[in-house]
């Protein structure tokens, strides 16, 4: 068995300790919010917050986690990100938002006022296929408090 | 009695005034020998013709001009970058042509002055971080054209900002006594016993290109020391592989890898440009593959040339490496099927320290918008120290044939903090 702790609560798995933590978040505790996209770390549609820091879950081998804090998307509660992007409708098809929102939410976490650069540095690793980058843009600097649209 | 001691005391003068006259001369010679003329300023700008300014163009892509003069793609050459050092932190200058805070009231003479004795045209001396020990073998020609090229860059008004160094060194008047030590002055001589491509090559590598810079071990002075040229050395902790007898490459590198490898940063059977030296290789693909090709022709020339190795992966299993790296590095995985090499074939691997492996893991290959570069995500955030630590250890032991790697959680450490 293998413990983890996912949005503060803790949870007993049975999986091989190679299991990418996105197979069991999806699988095992039926939380469906970060999405499969390419399972090689190149798409960022699986992106959680692991310890404050965002990482690709399907790059994460589950047995890593121990005494970590991790973080979904079912755990942010309705926050000024998720707020925002509603706001700037920055969802096209869906798919890739989860992980742009925790992406985002980690940016904003750590660096409350980031400039443009830094807004687009930081999600530069997640895609979206649709093409709503810049509403996603837009969402975060309305998060970041300097407004939407630019 | 009186005559004797009028002789005392002119002789005890004397002494007095040899001496005086000896720390005069002393002054005078070392001040001399410290001291170079600022040399005058030229006013408005000059016009060189294109052919000149095409080859400046490719000379300063092969010296790395813009590696560290240029901080930002905008305003190319307006300079900025620090260039962290054992000693502290040396920031690169403007080298536009702006004539406030670049070289725009540099003469040619100024130009080649600093390129061949670290002096700039004010008559201070420069860092060594500019490589003009590497510079002063750089033909006249050579250094005309590539000043014909800055000359004509766009002039942007931007400081450096202030080096971080301590007392003493942050007196440039120190170097004075490095150069003596270290500098040797003296014109690029081709060796009769090679060709002319091996010859043009090895002017290109070591006038111009300054390999040597990282891939030579530098002493305490940080001087690169003298009979070991490219036997390997390291950069912003990167460890810079020798390019000679002791390359740690799996497969020998040949010409036409080595060309192929500085012409595009990767080579399928030795693996992408990594760290500091993706720049470089960045800088190379503009650079007519002639050149790039004679300086592969060199290079060559010195890597040891081993009977073909048999790429021998040895039995394991580790789950970090299953979930993590396995996507794309395990047996079959989608990216060995598309010209990325086996993890055994890699350099950093097979390298007699874990930096590069280390480096990798925790940085990844950077995502460069808009090229078309490999990619690795980083794991920085995924991974603790004693997790990469023992990732490390077991690359080493599965696919490679050397000695374990000592000190790896250490080594995690310092590099995670130096980033």
């Amino acid at each position: 068995m293998i413990r983890l702790t996912v949005n503060g609560q803790q949870h007993e798995v049975d999986a091989e300790p190679d299991t990418p933590l996105l197979y069991v978040l999806r699988d095992d505790l039926g939380l469906n919010g970060a999405k499969f996209g390419c399972g090689l770390g190149q798409c960022g549609s699986c992106t959680v917050i692991v310890d404050g820091q965002p990482v690709l879950s399907c790059l994460m081998p589950v047995s890593v986690l121990s005494g970590r804090q991790v973080r979904t998307i079912e755990g942010l509660g309705g926050n000024a990100v998720q707020h925002a992007f509603a706001e700037e409708q920055a969802a096209q098809c869906g798919y890739c938002i989860a992980g742009m929102v925790m992406r985002a939410t980690a940016l904003l976490e750590q660096n409350p006022h980031p400039s443009e650069h830094d807004i687009r540095e930081h999600l530069s690793l997640n895609l979206c296929r649709c093409g709503t980058h810049m509403r996603i843009l837009a969402a975060v600097r309305r998060a970041a408090g300097q407004g939407g649209k630019s | 009695m009186v005559v004797t001691k009028l002789g005392m005391e002119a002789g005890m003068k004397l002494s007095r005034g040899r001496v005086v006259a000896a720390v005069a001369a002393v002054l005078i010679v070392g001040g001399w020998a410290v001291w170079h003329p600022s040399i005058a300023p030229v006013e408005g700008r000059a016009a060189f013709p294109p052919e000149q300014i095409a080859r400046g163009a490719e000379l300063a892509a092969v010296g790395d001009c813009g590696v560290c003069h240029t901080t930002d793609g905008s305003r190319p050459y307006a300079s900025g970058r620090g260039v962290p050092t054992p000693f502290g932190v040396v920031y690169a200058t403007n080298i536009t042509s702006d004539p406030d805070t670049g070289i725009g009231k540099w003469s040619e003479a100024a130009f080649r002055r600093a390129m061949r004795d670290g002096i700039d045209r004010e008559g201070r001396h420069l860092y060594p971080v500019l490589p003009y020990p590497h510079f002063t073998r750089a033909t006249d020609q050579d250094i005309a054209a590539m000043y014909a090229f800055l000359m004509t860059r766009a002039p942007v008004h931007a400081d450096a900002p202030p080096n971080q160094l301590p007392f003493p060194l942050n007196q440039r008047v120190v170097l004075a006594g490095w150069n003596l030590l270290y500098l040797s002055p003296g014109p690029w001589r081709a060796d009769p016993a090679h060709d002319a491509d091996w010859n043009r090559g090895a002017y290109l590598v070591e006038a111009i290109g300054h390999c040597g810079a990282c891939h030579t071990p530098r002493n305490v002075l940080g001087a690169e020391k003298g009979g070991q040229a490219l036997s390997g050395g390291e950069a912003e902790n990167w460890y810079a592989p020798p390019l000679q007898a002791a390359s740690p490459a799996r497969e020998a590198w040949t010409v036409d890898s080595l060309a192929t490898y500085l012409h595009t940063g990767f080579d399928a059977h030795h693996g992408a440009a990594a760290g500091p030296m993706t720049a470089v290789t960045d800088e190379l693909a503009k650079v007519p593959a002639a050149d790039v090709r004679a300086m592969a022709v060199y290079l060559a020339s010195m890597m040891p040339n081993p009977a073909p190795v048999s790429v021998v992966v040895h039995d394991g299993a580790n789950p970090v490496f299953a979930g993590a790296c396995g996507g794309c590095h395990g047996v079959d995985a989608p990216m060995t099927r598309s010209g990325a090499p086996s993890l055994a074939l890699s350099t950093a691997v097979n390298a007699p320290t874990p930096r590069g492996v280390i480096q990798v893991i925790l940085r990844g290959l950077p995502w460069r918008e808009g090229q078309a570069a490999p990619y690795m995500p980083s794991f920085a955030s995924a991974l603790t120290d004693g997790q990469v630590a023992d990732l490390a250890a077991y690359l080493r032991s599965t696919y490679s044939d050397k000695p374990a790697w000592s000190d790896l959680p250490a080594e995690v450490a310092k590099i995670r903090g130096a980033s």
